[in-house]
C-alpha cells in the first residue's frame, strides 16, 4: 500500500480550491494533488502515492548512490 | 521507467549482495519493516542471495495486515446497515471480516466502491449530496497526507456527507514494541522508505539509541533494499548504531515538511488496536477535535453499539507480523489458507508476508 510511482510535472492547475498537477508515468497521463509539495514547477521529478505527490525526487542524489553503488559492486574487497 | 529499471539491474543485485556476504564476519539478523520491500525481497530471492550472512525477518509493514476484523466489520455495517457508500483502496476488499470480505458485502446489495485517491471519495460525495460516502481510512504515514487533503478540501467545501472511518497506523511504535520484546532476534531495521520521505528519520533516533540498533531508511526496489542490508551491515559489523538513509532520492531527515504540516492540522496521535498485535501506544492518529464532524465513528450510531469481535484462531498472522514466524511455517499455509480462501490478511494482501511466499514461492514454499 505504501508503493508510490515517480512521475515527471508536465502543467500545473487549480481544481476547486486544490493545486493539481498532471503528471506523466512513462507516457501515461494523470492528474494528481500536489498541496503537499511546498514548491514546484513544470519539468520536476516526483513521487506520487494515493492521488498526492509525497516529495520531489533528488536526481542528483539518485545519480551518485548509483554511481557509488556500481563503485563498491565492481571493486569490492577480494575474498 | 526512470528511478526505477536502474535499481532492478541484476548484476547490480549480485555485486553488492556477494560485497555483504563477504564482508559479514557472522550471520546478522535484519528486519525489514514494509511489505512492499517484503514483496521485492521474496519476488528477487534476496534473502537466497545474502544467505548465510544474513536473515531477513518480515515485520508489520502491511497496513491492510493490521487493520482489526472490527473496522471491517464496521465498514461492512456502513454499507449495508447504515446504506452509505463505502469508499476504499482495492486492497482492502478481500480482507476478510466476520461476514466475509467487502466484496461479498457488495455482492448482497451494499455500496462499496474502490477508489485510487481519497480525494475520489470526496469528490463522489460533492456528486451526490443525498447519500452518505464513508472512506475506510487505512495506511501508515505514508498514505495518511492524501486522506488529511481529502478531509481538508471537504471541510473547505462544506460537505457534510463525507465521513472518514479511521484506521491509520504509525510504524515508529510498532518498531518500539518488536525492539522491546524480550525475545525479539532483531539486530537491525530497515525502515520504510516512503513512510520516512513523508516523516523523515527523527522519530527513529530514540528507538535507534534506547535499543543499540542501527535503523536505515530503505527504498523498495531490490537495488535499494540491497543497499539498505550493506550499510546496515556495515554499522553492524564496526559496532555503531544509529540512524541512516538509503533511499536519498527520496527521504530527507526532516521528511516533507509541507505534507507533515497537513497531516498535524487533520490528526493527532492515538492509541490504535492493530490486528494480530493489539493495543500500540500512540500506534495509530484519529481525526482532531476540528475534523470530529468528518468522523464516521461519531456520526453513525449504529457503530458505538457494536459487540467486540474475536479473530480466528487458526490464523497466526500476530506472529507473522512480529516477524516470530515465517509464513511456510504456520501449519494453515498453503492448507487451510490460500489467497482463495485466506484465513488471514497476510495471504490477501499484495504487501502481505503471506501472500509474498504463496505467490513467488508457491510449491516451494510448501515442501
Amino acid at each position: 500500500m505504501c508503493l508510490a510511482v515517480p512521475g515527471q510535472v508536465e502543467s500545473l492547475h487549480d481544481d476547486a480550491g486544490l493545486r493539481m498537477a498532471r503528471i506523466d508515468f512513462g507516457g501515461v497521463y494523470k492528474t494528481v494533488c500536489v498541496e503537499t509539495l511546498a514548491d514546484v514547477a513544470p519539468g520536476a521529478w516526483v513521487l506520487v502515492h494515493a492521488g498526492v505527490a509525497l516529495q520531489l525526487l533528488d536526481a542528483e542524489a539518485a545519480a551518485e548512490s548509483l554511481r557509488l553503488l556500481a563503485e563498491a559492486a565492481r571493486l569490492g574487497p577480494t575474498p | 521507467m526512470r528511478f526505477v529499471e536502474e535499481y532492478r539491474d541484476p548484476a547490480l543485485m549480485r555485486g553488492i549482495a556477494d560485497a555483504i556476504v563477504r564482508r559479514a564476519t557472522r550471520r546478522w539478523t535484519i528486519m525489514e519493516v514494509c511489505g512492499g520491500q517484503t514483496h521485492a525481497i521474496v519476488e528477487h530471492g534476496i534473502d537466497q542471495l545474502l544467505d548465510p550472512a544474513v536473515e531477513l525477518l518480515h515485520g508489520p509493514g502491511c497496513p491492510v495486515c493490521v487493520t482489526p476484523l472490527e473496522t471491517l466489520d464496521r465498514a461492512a455495517a456502513l454499507a449495508e446497515e447504515a446504506g452509505a457508500i463505502v469508499c476504499t483502496f482495492g486492497d482492502m476488499l478481500r480482507v476478510p471480516g466476520t461476514r466475509g470480505d467487502l466484496f461479498s458485502v457488495r455482492a448482497r446489495g451494499g455500496a462499496v466502491r474502490v477508489v485510487y485517491a481519497p480525494l475520489d471519495a470526496a469528490r463522489l460525495a460533492e456528486r451526490t449530496p443525498d447519500r452518505a460516502v464513508v472512506f475506510l481510512a487505512v495506511g501508515f504515514e505514508t498514505t495518511a497526507p492524501a486522506v488529511a487533503t481529502a478531509a481538508r478540501w471537504a471541510r473547505a467545501r462544506g460537505l457534510g456527507n463525507f465521513f472518514l472511518l479511521v484506521s491509520h497506523v504509525r510504524v515508529p511504535p510498532a518498531l518500539e514494541a518488536i525492539a522491546s520484546a524480550e525475545d525479539t532476534r532483531v539486530e537491525a531495521f530497515l525502515a520504510a522508505g516512503h513512510v520516512c520521505t513523508v516523516m523523515g528519520t527523527a522519530e527513529y533516533e530514540p528507538i535507534a539509541r534506547r535499543h543499540r540498533l542501527p535503523i536505515v531508511a530503505t527504498g523498495f526496489e531490490p537495488v535499494d533494499i540491497l543497499e539498505g542490508v550493506a550499510l546496515a551491515v556495515e554499522q553492524l559489523e564496526a559496532g555503531e548504531t544509529g540512524v541512516s538513509i538509503q533511499y536519498r532520492r527520496a527521504v530527507r531527515p526532516a521528511g516533507n515538511p509541507a505534507a507533515r504540516a497537513i497531516l498535524d492540522e487533520v490528526f493527532e496521535i492515538a492509541d490504535r488496536p492493530w490486528r494480530g498485535i493489539g493495543v500500540v501506544p500512540g500506534g495509530g492518529f484519529a481525526l482532531r477535535s476540528a475534523y470530529h464532524a468528518l468522523d464516521a465513528e461519531r456520526a453513525f450510531p449504529l457503530l458505538a453499539a457494536r459487540a467486540p469481535v474475536t479473530e480466528p484462531a487458526a490464523c497466526r498472522a500476530g506472529d507473522v507480523l512480529r516477524g516470530a514466524l515465517r509464513p511456510p511455517e504456520c501449519p494453515a499455509f498453503g492448507r487451510a489458507c490460500t489467497p482463495e480462501h485466506p484465513l488471514g490478511a497476510p495471504m490477501v494482501s499484495t504487501e502481505g508476508a503471506c501472500a509474498a511466499y504463496y505467490r513467488w514461492r508457491g510449491a516451494e514454499a510448501c515442501a
